[in-house]
């Protein structure tokens, strides 16, 4: 490699560089720093050295039993949105044959997304809640007797939203992956005697192993890292990981908050390694 | 108390003519070097000053900016903040607010770390008709509870230098006396079923599934206090400082109740808890004054229901920040003296909130509303929110009567107990149970 090719080389990665520097590293390692600090009350940071803050995490069963329940959310969510986003973009990319319906149903799956989080979060609560349409439309078919209050604050309106909100971060890798796929293949298994299900099975499915990848990690990192969907729809009834960091945040607990991001962080880093080694999203991607 | 005299006697400052007429009135104006010994330069250079104004949602409202802006001539902003981002921002960016509005047990850190001055009494106007809850601990002549941060305990610095809290009266206050008012729990009427009466009841197996609590720790630890306590379950020493011991049975009570599904919800903010109630998913729950007229609006019938065991109290206070030096500083006090004269009192009585300065309050309410807000009187035409809509129908009497019997009844205090550290790691685990 010439001189001159590896500057340029360099001037072109240098943007990149920068802004993971800036917006990465940087924030990061101040997490990393400020959680081994210490915290005195009503004072705040300390510049003292200390284990205590991981100490105090690790000790506590509260922690065990936020991981545990995040955890339980995480699970329950992927399999939902993954079941959704593999059926609703196998539709899409080998049912609808036109392509131009095909990228307007597709476009009709993002409409919810031109409006806020919060939005789509709270128009939850007029149909879930006690004397919401579900409540209701039960009562006056004469299915219940009365209104049933776990449909709203509660884990159920918690997956529920969550299902609503990651979706489409399932579907739009999924679809990306499968859009790919050559026909012939698909042909060529039925010519071999394949079945429908045989097809989807042994092509469809490990062909799009990197988008089923990518959603999955979306949806683990936007469910790992969640306090607000949690909080708002169980009503304040279930708690996350990081909703333990908002109420350390409270008091200006910012070591032991740090501590916890940072126990968040290496758990999710250790799920993305893990998703990774089952996929080489790298390899698929330039395939 | 040796002071008191003196500030009963109230040392108003020696000029004639307020500086806010100086600047309003351009004749004023012309002749105030010779009335007042001002410069000149000072009535024109305070129009370029702006003022924040930083504090939470319930009193930091935009209303009040714009009406002092306008009387005084100079802008007044207003930013809002949450509990702990006010703390925050006092402590670690305190150039960024000028005036800050805290609540009394934020003081207690504030003042400490030197986030605040103090202020001679002589440069606060009308001093002597400031109620007694903040200048001497007592109303309409009888101690007040002490359970919890009371104003008395905080509003006296010794000296001007020393960032501190005294007992006795001294002539610098850490604050000015800002808005308070008496909490309870807000209830729908016509949902209940019964008669509520006590604090035990929140925690009533009647309201199972159908009550909540505020998930602000040290607020919602307060009524759960509260209601334990009038149901007999537990006692305590002084639930305004309560030992770990107390805060651990309290929250394994609140755990209890919460796996039994007496909770329908625990509420973090103003609008939530406003939503629970008009919509019915809740009966019974802690509550803040203007959530309860924000439910009244939606035309849902909804009290802010007085109890036996009396109120949980709580008080706000303007401090001015320790970097405000001259011309700023100036015009810092001239606000806070606005704030305390009675438009503002007028305004925020309207969502349930008193002025440090009722008798001026009351002035600049009409006949009908002083009757209302302040004399416990029934209401002689329909009361309206600070926006204009219908809140209470003629006829209606406020919850919990007049302004008199509602204070003599304060029980706690909001405040920030020694064990505020253990509570928030209870807390947790009552969030997450």
């Amino acid at each position: 490699m010439s001189e001159p090719r590896s500057f340029t080389t360099q001037l072109q990665v240098s943007p990149l560089v920068l802004v993971l520097l800036f917006f990465f590293v940087i924030p990061v390692t101040l997490v990393v720093i400020v959680s081994f600090l210490r915290y005195q009350m009503l004072v705040g940071i300390v510049p003292d050295f200390t284990l205590k803050n991981y100490t105090d995490i690790l000790s506590n069963p509260t922690t065990w039993t936020l991981y545990r329940s995040t955890l339980k959310f995480t699970l329950i969510v992927l399999a939902i949105t993954l079941v959704l986003g593999f059926w609703l973009s196998y539709f899409l990319v080998f049912h609808v044959r036109n392509l131009t319906i095909a990228i307007g149903l597709f476009l009709l799956c993002t409409i919810p997304f031109w409006t806020s989080n919060i939005i789509r979060m709270i128009s939850w609560r007029p149909i879930l809640g006690r004397e919401g349409l579900v409540n209701e439309a039960l009562q006056a078919t004469g299915i219940a007797a009365k209104p049933i209050d776990w449909l709203l604050y509660s884990d159920f309106s918690v997956v529920v939203a969550y299902v609503n909100l990651f979706t489409l971060f399932m579907m739009v890798p999924i679809f990306n992956s499968m859009a790919r796929i050559d026909r012939a293949l698909m042909e060529a298994a039925i010519d071999a005697g394949a079945t429908r299900w045989g097809v989807i099975w042994n092509v469809v499915l490990p062909l799009s192993k990197t988008g089923i990848a990518l959603g999955a990690l979306f949806v683990i990192t936007l469910v790992m890292g969640d306090f607000a969907v949690v909080s708002v729809m169980s009503g304040g009834l279930s708690a996350s990981v990081t909703s333990g960091m908002f109420n350390d945040l409270q008091f200006l607990n910012y070591p032991r908050a740090a501590a916890n991001a940072v126990i968040l962080l290496i758990v999710v880093l250790l799920i993305a390694t893990a998703i990774f080694r089952l996929v080489d999203v790298r390899k698929e991607l330039v395939r | 108390m040796t002071n008191s005299k003196e500030h009963k006697k109230g040392k108003r400052p020696s000029m004639k003519v307020s500086r806010r007429s100086v600047l309003t009135g351009t004749a004023a104006v012309a002749g105030s070097t010779l009335v007042t010994g001002f410069p000149m330069v000072w009535a024109q250079n305070i129009r370029d000053v702006k003022l924040n104004h930083t504090g939470m949602s319930y009193s930091t409202l935009a209303d009040i900016g714009k009406m002092a802006t306008e009387d005084l001539g100079f802008e007044v902003s207003m930013s809002v903040v949450d509990h702990p981002g006010l703390l925050n921002r006092m402590v670690n960016d305190p150039t960024s607010i000028d005036v800050a509005d805290i609540e009394i047990w934020q003081s207690k850190i504030a003042v400490p770390q030197g986030a605040l001055q103090g202020v001679a009494i002589s440069e606060i106007k009308n001093w002597d008709k400031l109620t007694t809850l903040y200048t001497q601990g007592t109303f309409n002549g009888k101690e007040m509870s002490r359970e919890g941060d009371s104003p008395i305990e905080f509003v006296y610095r010794p000296d001007k230098e020393t960032n501190g809290f005294t007992e006795g009266m001294t002539d610098f206050v850490n604050f000015v006396p800002g808005v308070y008012n008496a909490d309870t729990l807000g209830i729908r009427p016509d949902l209940v079923g019964r008669e509520i009466t006590t604090w035990a009841d929140l925690i009533s197996p009647d309201f199972k599934g159908r009550a909540a609590i505020q998930n602000v720790p040290t607020n919602g630890i307060m009524d759960a206090m509260m209601a334990f306590e009038a149901a007999g379950q537990l006692t305590y020493g002084d639930k305004g400082n309560p030992t770990q011991d107390e805060l651990s049975a309290t929250i394994a009570k609140l755990i209890e109740l919460k796996r039994a599904g007496h909770w329908r919800a625990l509420w973090n903010t103003f609008d939530e808890s406003v939503n629970l109630m008009a919509s019915g998913e809740v009966v019974i729950q802690s509550m803040w004054s203007p959530a309860v007229t924000a439910v009244q609006v939606q035309g849902t019938p909804c009290v802010y229901q007085p109890l036996k065991e009396g109120y949980r109290g709580w008080g706000n206070g303007l401090g001015l920040m320790s970097h405000l030096d001259g011309i700023k500083r100036d015009a810092a006090i001239e606000y806070v003296n606005w704030y305390n004269e009675g438009k503002v009192g007028g305004f925020i009585a309207k969502q349930g909130y008193y002025s440090s300065n009722p008798e001026s309050a009351m002035a600049n309410l009409t006949e009908n509303e002083r009757g209302f807000f302040y004399e416990g009187k029934a209401a002689t035409a329909p009361i309206t929110s600070p926006t204009g809509e219908e809140t209470n129908p003629a006829g209606a009497v406020r919850d919990g009567g007049s302004y008199e019997e509602r204070f003599a009844k304060v029980a706690v205090w909001n405040n920030l107990m020694d064990e505020a550290e253990f509570l928030y790691a209870k807390w947790n685990e009552f969030n997450a149970a």
